[in-house]
């Protein structure tokens, strides 16, 4: 019996890992008598595979059996790959064994669409029912929507997980058409606005009837594939922006496309995931949510691309240099975010210190500003080398992307100018 | 110089803290009662820890600070690095000097010394909330072994407490000796007569219940699953779940 769930185990993660979100946040609920678990609004990441992702929940496929054949898919229906189904009794109790050894904040489900999506679909409310209601779990539940399950479904599964998911995949419906023949977008922004209805629905009912049981307390989520097809970034985040704007949505996830499929020649021939560009669509993502960029600041017809040497931040501010220097002193929370080198944590830092002393360079260096690229943008109270004001974009440019050469290496002897 | 010698206790601190108001003279340095003296003190005075005299300092604290800065106070009092009470002391000075309040100006060395170190004490209070592995045992007592680098393990009890309030735990610190048992009624806190039970934080398989193996086994096969080979990138793995905590992880071990 072991064995056999070992395999099987190890068949249906491999299966799901793909898929990015495993976020636990969004929730905070307490414990109550009788039942095991609690969740924290911060969400707690238990371990961290060596690919650097954190593991905070199980995340598990039902099935991987699938009939649908999406090209971009390891499960696609024409891979010979290893099929394997979990019965709803050894999933429920995995989970339960799991979560009191403290490996993991809750369960992640999702499935391969076996028959059709209802069918899939109610089999995956079934083991979330069944988690909640026979073994009063209170962990964490994320549940994968299947495209095109019917709404009934969809809100039985909101009454029983903390989030729900929709994956977009791919931002373009006429690419997403060419690689997964048998979707398209409606049947994907069907279930979302299903989610949102309920999650809308259920706020109204809990402001009449505060006993109410929660719908999806932390909302909804959606992967897009990244290098699959041929968007621009600036498409990317246009969609990005425009789910953000729906209520409910949480967070948008970029999946740099693997390729998992070599052979099919609709996908493009990549040696590796495109990993730097994942990571400046993320740092683009932040921009929109926490530093409140506009999304054609960050790319526009004229830069629909990202720029991969240097992150959005910058490029923003290169292409803005009438904006610099920008006084540490004076100027506006808002606009402390937008100087490269200091996050959110140390603009508050900036804005609650400045009342008592007026900040110098040495203070903004101990409070943990990148003062290499910070130095560039920023008057504070001593005097100023070189700002982008006085010299120019280009120069500042080269000065922050220039490699360093390791110690020792470089000849010593030799008298270097670097001219502009 | 002068310099305090105390009981390196946070009550001892306050009574210190009371001791230089009353005599007016400010340590530059606290030692314990057997320390070493550096050269040249000047003036050398003994601090003897007076429970009505260090609860009069707390109460001054409390009425100068946001209970969060209290808190914070507490976290550097627990982070145990050396030099955390002479911050201590400088910090709780400053805040009975000034007329006004302190607490957000981080351009004092002090204060942001005080915050970066409580923020460490509270990350490492995290890690231990998700890196806590329990072992079943076969009397139906969930163990889970820890050795954190700040005494923050008192900090997380609350959550265990509520996240597993229908299995008994413990969770024992083998750095500093001691832990709490859950009972399923309340938490006290225990400490073990010797740690042969479990050497290197493996349960002895005869202590163990009797799917705890296969448990164990199946996280571990999970584990290695759910890793995306082209991505592997170990700097990361490490940064995100330092070498430190490995030897406590049934995934690496």
């Amino acid at each position: 019996m072991k064995a056999e769930i070992l395999d099987k185990l190890q068949v249906l993660a491999e299966s799901a890992k793909y898929d990015v979100s495993c976020a636990s946040s969004g929730t905070t609920r307490k414990s109550t008598p009788g039942s095991i678990g609690s969740t924290s609004g911060w969400g707690i990441c238990h371990s961290f595979t060596e690919d650097g992702r954190c593991v905070s929940l199980l995340k598990i496929m039902l099935t991987n059996n699938c009939i649908y054949d999406c090209a971009y898919c390891i499960n696609r229906r024409t891979n010979d790959l290893k099929r394997a189904t979990f019965s709803v009794s050894e999933l429920v109790e995995l989970t339960i064994e799991f979560y009191r050894r403290n490996y993991i904040e809750g369960l992640f489900l999702s499935s391969g669409v076996v028959n059709n999506p209802d069918y899939t679909m109610e089999r995956m409310v079934r083991v979330v029912k069944d988690l909640r209601t026979i073994h009063r779990f209170n962990g964490y539940i994320h549940m994968k929507s299947i495209p095109g399950a019917s709404q009934q479904l969809v809100h039985e599964a909101g009454l029983y997980s903390d989030r729900l998911s929709v994956n977009i995949e791919i931002a373009n419906e006429q690419n997403l058409k060419m690689l997964a023949p048998e979707k398209d977008h409606e049947s994907v922004y069907k279930p979302m606005l299903y989610i949102q209805q309920g999650v809308l629905q259920n706020a109204e009912d809990r402001h009449k009837f505060p006993s109410t049981p929660r719908f999806a307390p932390a909302g909804q989520s959606t992967q897009m594939i990244i290098g699959a097809s041929n968007e621009s970034d600036k498409q990317i985040l246009n969609t990005s922006v425009a789910l953000y704007n729906r209520p409910s949505m949480k967070r948008v996830y970029y999946s740099g496309y693997i390729p998992v499929n070599a052979y099919d020649n609709r996908l493009p021939a990549l040696k590796q995931a495109p990993l730097v560009r994942e990571n400046r669509l993320y740092q683009a993502d932040w921009l929109l949510r926490f530093y409140e960029f506009k999304v054609d600041e960050i790319v526009d017809d004229r830069f629909p691309d990202l720029d991969l040497e240097i992150d959005p931040k910058l490029a923003w501010a290169l292409r803005h240099p009438e904006q610099f220097p920008i006084d540490i002193n004076k100027a506006d929370y808002n606009m402390i975010l937008r100087i490269p080198g200091i996050g959110v944590k140390s603009a508050k830092l900036v804005v609650a210190s400045r009342r008592f002393t007026r900040l110098t360079s040495y203070d903004l260096k101990k409070m943990g500003i990148v003062m290499k690229k910070a130095q560039y943008f920023i008057t504070c109270n001593e005097l100023t080398s070189s700002t982008i004001s006085n010299t120019s974009p280009e120069y500042i440019r080269k000065l922050l992307t220039s490699k360093k050469t390791p110690k020792g290496k470089d000849n010593q002897n030799q008298l270097m100018l670097q001219f502009d | 110089m002068i310099v305090f010698h105390y009981d390196k206790t946070l009550e001892g601190l306050m009574s210190a803290l009371y001791d230089a108001y009353n005599r007016k003279t400010f340590p530059d340095s606290l030692l314990a009662f057997n320390e070493q003296e550096p050269l040249f003190v000047t003036e050398s005075h003994i601090v003897i820890t007076d429970n009505l005299n260090s609860a009069r300092v707390w109460k001054g604290l409390e009425k100068k600070l946001h209970a969060n800065t209290l808190n914070m106070l507490t976290c550097v009092w627990l982070s145990e690095l050396a030099g955390s009470d002479e911050l201590i002391f400088r910090y709780a000075k400053k805040v009975f000097d000034s007329k006004h309040s302190i607490e957000m100006n981080f351009a004092d060395v002090d204060v942001l010394q005080m915050k970066k170190t409580a923020q460490k004490v509270n990350h490492e209070r995290h890690r231990l909330i998700e890196f806590v592995r329990f072992q079943k045992a076969a009397d139906d007592i969930y163990f889970a072994p820890v050795s954190p680098d700040h005494n923050c393990l008192a900090l997380t009890i609350n959550h265990f407490k509520d996240r597993f309030r229908d299995q008994k735990w413990i969770i024992y610190d083998t750095r500093r000796n001691y832990g709490f048992y859950y009972d399923l009624k309340k938490v006290s806190e225990m400490t073990l007569d010797s740690t042969d039970l479990f050497p290197e934080g493996k349960l002895d398989e005869k202590l163990m219940a009797e799917d705890e193996k296969i448990f164990q086994d199946l996280w571990r096969g999970y584990f290695k699953a759910i890793t995306i080979k082209e991505r592997i990138n170990p700097k990361l793995h490490r940064q995100h779940l330092p070498q430190r905590y490995w030897k406590y992880l049934t995934e690496k071990q």
